[in-house]
């Protein structure tokens, strides 16, 4: 789900940045999870190696998807899994739903999954009278504000414990302001073990999907996806076709990189496998293309497929950092998303790829190497080139191309810029100047560097 | 060896003492230093905007100003990035030619002057601020999200300066927001990432902050003085030159 807004990525960061003090807790919050990060990778000399090969690893499944994916349907099937293909959002809500009418379900418990958020499953499924309740605290956290995730990995990293407080006060019964997170996680145990004991559907996302085995690997801190897959009768498990890998022995490579970037842990709490149903139940695999096909077909920006969902350049990203997850708009936000969105609709994630200041520490923390920065950088040429460039934007760019094209009109306007800063300030320190709302204008010095050189040097 | 000075726009504009500082650092290290006279910019607020396709005027003006030097020398992480990995031209020779020849002054003084000791001297307390296009784009120093060996191109440098004192920071390598466009039009992040940045050199007693890139160091500078700080920019350049 994506938040329904008008505005783009500037002004809702203009939004997240009117109380200050917030934007610092939600910095440091994240810088201190970046700080847990860098610890633990420092502590595994081969770190780098192992970020290469993982990069390899997905090189490979990129290059021979369509073998892979007919290799993962005949061992899942032969397991006695039902395999579903999805070409898009559309077709996996609705698969879903059929699922759940054929066995007359109407209340199902869900582990986190982006790609159900990115398809907009809640709300379909809600319309259709079927009852979701996502078991994941964060997840279920923001649920209950009736807010999207702002992080993939860390859903309400946004809300602080007295805000928990005062939704679990009116949602499940806790007393007023409560913050202690002992008190609360023990409620939403209490609230999450009724859904568990009662729900005879469960929807869990996938980490990795096993082409050799046809099994598939779920991770979570809270054991939440285990409870709900167990316990159900029929196991749903929705996975973007991206989410392969060649072989069992693949996983010591992901599974040592996910956690690390993800949250500083050597290693996920539960790493689930998912092989065959036990007798009586069933599982259920939905392979969701949902665009991956054409951003696939697109060669600066395939690598993005690559991405393993850690949430590491989001955490690095100092703009994420203080423009808050919603500000990006789109289901995953942080720089992998700005990538990613783009290629499901460019009018309406136009904005994204210019939210960065290409700086790169989401290259580098990334565990697969996607060239992140670099895929911005071509998209903001992409977008303009198709048109989705504001007018004033399109006609400053124009004058300053021709200007800064001809010595003489640069030195002209030079000299000029100066003079209006030195001379006339206000035309230029006014409400009209984004730069000068909170910043000064440098000083104008009487002389440019080519006016000193040709005095001192010819 | 005869090196192409390239002082960008803004550099030239607003920062002179910036250039200056460049040119008479390489001068006194004993290089033949020239300034084409008709140069303008790299063109990379364009390019960065997404407006790549208007940057050919500048490109043929880059190249037409700087073929034939043995090293083109700029006080400026970010532009020389841009030519590096940007820079084409309908004479692809040239501009390729160009691209590897190029230098940011720290990586020129490091790598192909090899300078071991200088003649400086500046006792202050300074905060380096390490701009993320000469960092992470030219790699200029260790990033701290690698597992890799330290190395610092300009830090090695400003440790040949005499009775400085480098201070450290809390967040060695973060971004300061500057960004080119990207201070106007995501004007409230920006703000807020320089606000941050400034903070951590003010609270570990910087008297200045430098840095590789006079751009990040404007938009610092900008804060500063809103804030009425005491804290002054300077580009390393001026360290480096200063007696």
């Amino acid at each position: 789900m994506s938040a329904v807004t008008n505005k783009d990525h500037a002004e809702l960061a203009e939004d997240f940045n009117r109380d200050e003090n917030r934007v610092d807790w939600h910095d440091e919050t994240l810088w201190w999870i970046r700080q847990k990060r860098d610890r633990i990778v420092h502590q595994i000399p081969d770190w780098e190696l192992l970020r290469e090969t993982a990069s390899q690893i997905k090189h490979n499944v990129l290059s021979n998807m369509h073998s892979y994916l007919q290799q993962f349907e005949a061992n899942a099937l032969a397991n006695g899994v039902h395999v579903h293909w999805a070409l898009n959002a559309q077709e996996h809500n609705q698969i879903i739903r059929q699922l759940l009418k054929d066995k007359q379900i109407t209340h199902m418990v869900k582990s986190k999954s982006m790609l159900t958020e990115e398809c907009g499953l809640n709300e379909y499924l809600a319309e259709h009278g079927i009852e979701v309740i996502d078991s994941d605290l964060g997840e279920r956290i923001v649920q209950l504000a009736k807010e999207p995730p702002s992080h993939i990995v860390l859903p309400c990293i946004h809300k602080k414990k007295e805000e928990i407080g005062d939704l679990f006060h009116m949602y499940l019964g806790t007393p007023s302001n409560v913050a202690d997170p002992q008190i609360l996680t023990e409620a939403a145990r209490q609230h999450l073990r009724e859904i568990f004991l009662t729900r005879r559907a469960a929807l869990t996302g996938v980490n990795f999907a096993v082409a050799e085995t046809g099994e598939f690997v779920v991770c979570t801190n809270e054991g939440n996806a285990d409870m709900g897959a167990h316990l159900a009768d029929i196991h749903i498990a929705s996975m973007g076709i991206e989410k392969l890998i060649p072989e069992r022995k693949h996983l010591g490579v992901f599974l040592r990189l996910l956690t690390r970037s993800a949250t500083g842990q050597p290693i996920t709490t539960y790493s689930s496998h998912f092989r065959k149903p036990r007798d009586g139940k069933e599982i259920h695999i939905v392979l969701v293309d949902n665009g991956r096909s054409e951003q696939l077909g697109r060669p600066d920006f395939r690598n993005s497929l690559k991405c393993i969902r850690c949430g590491a350049c989001m955490n690095t990203c100092p703009v994420y950092r203080r423009s808050g997850g919603h500000s990006y708009h789109t289901a995953v936000a942080g720089p992998i998303g700005s990538i990613l969105a783009p290629n499901l609709d460019m009018e309406k994630y136009a904005d994204l790829p210019f939210a960065s200041t290409l700086c790169g520490s989401c290259s580098n923390v990334c565990p697969v190497k996607i060239d992140i920065h670099d895929q911005l950088y071509k998209w903001r040429q992409v977008l303009v080139k198709k048109g989705y460039a504001p007018t004033a934007k399109k006609i400053g760019m124009q004058l300053m191309a021709a200007t800064l094209s001809s010595p003489a009109l640069y030195h002209t306007a030079g000299k000029a810029g100066r003079a209006a800063l030195r001379y006339i300030p206000f035309a230029i320190n006014n409400k009209l100047n984004p730069w000068y709302k909170h910043r000064d204008m440098p000083q104008a010095p009487k002389q440019s560097f080519r006016d000193w050189y040709l005095k001192n040097n010819s | 060896m005869r090196v192409g000075l390239f002082v960008p726009c803004y550099v030239d504009q607003f920062y002179p003492n910036a250039a200056i500082a460049t040119l008479q650092l390489l001068r006194k290290l004993g290089v033949e230093v020239e300034y084409p006279l008709n140069q303008t910019c790299c063109g990379q607020p364009m390019a960065n905007s997404g407006f790549e396709h208007l940057t050919n005027g500048c490109n043929e003006l880059f190249v037409k100003n700087f073929s034939g030097f043995d090293y083109i020398v700029a006080p400026s992480g970010s532009c020389v990035l841009h030519v590096r990995e940007h820079l084409h031209d309908k004479d692809e020779t040239a501009a390729q030619e160009i691209r590897s020849k190029v230098y940011e002054l720290t990586s020129f003084l490091t790598d192909i002057l090899q300078v071991k000791q200088l003649k400086a001297r500046f006792p202050h307390k300074v905060g380096m601020h390490q701009s993320c296009h000469g960092q992470r784009g030219l790699k200029l120093s260790q990033m701290s999200e690698l597992v890799a060996p330290q190395f610092s191109k300009p830090g090695s440098l400003l440790n040949m300066v005499q009775d400085i004192e480098l201070i450290e920071l809390n967040r060695i390598d973060e971004c300061c927001g500057f960004g080119g466009t990207f201070c106007v039009t995501e004007e409230a992040v920006s703000v807020k990432m320089g606000k941050d940045r400034v903070a951590d050199h003010v609270k570990h007693g910087a008297e200045y902050i430098t840095g590789v890139d006079m751009s990040c160091l404007m938009h610092m500078e900008g804060i500063l003085n809103r804030q009425q700080s005491p804290v002054k920019v300077i580009h390393i350049a001026e360290i480096l030159n200063a007696e």
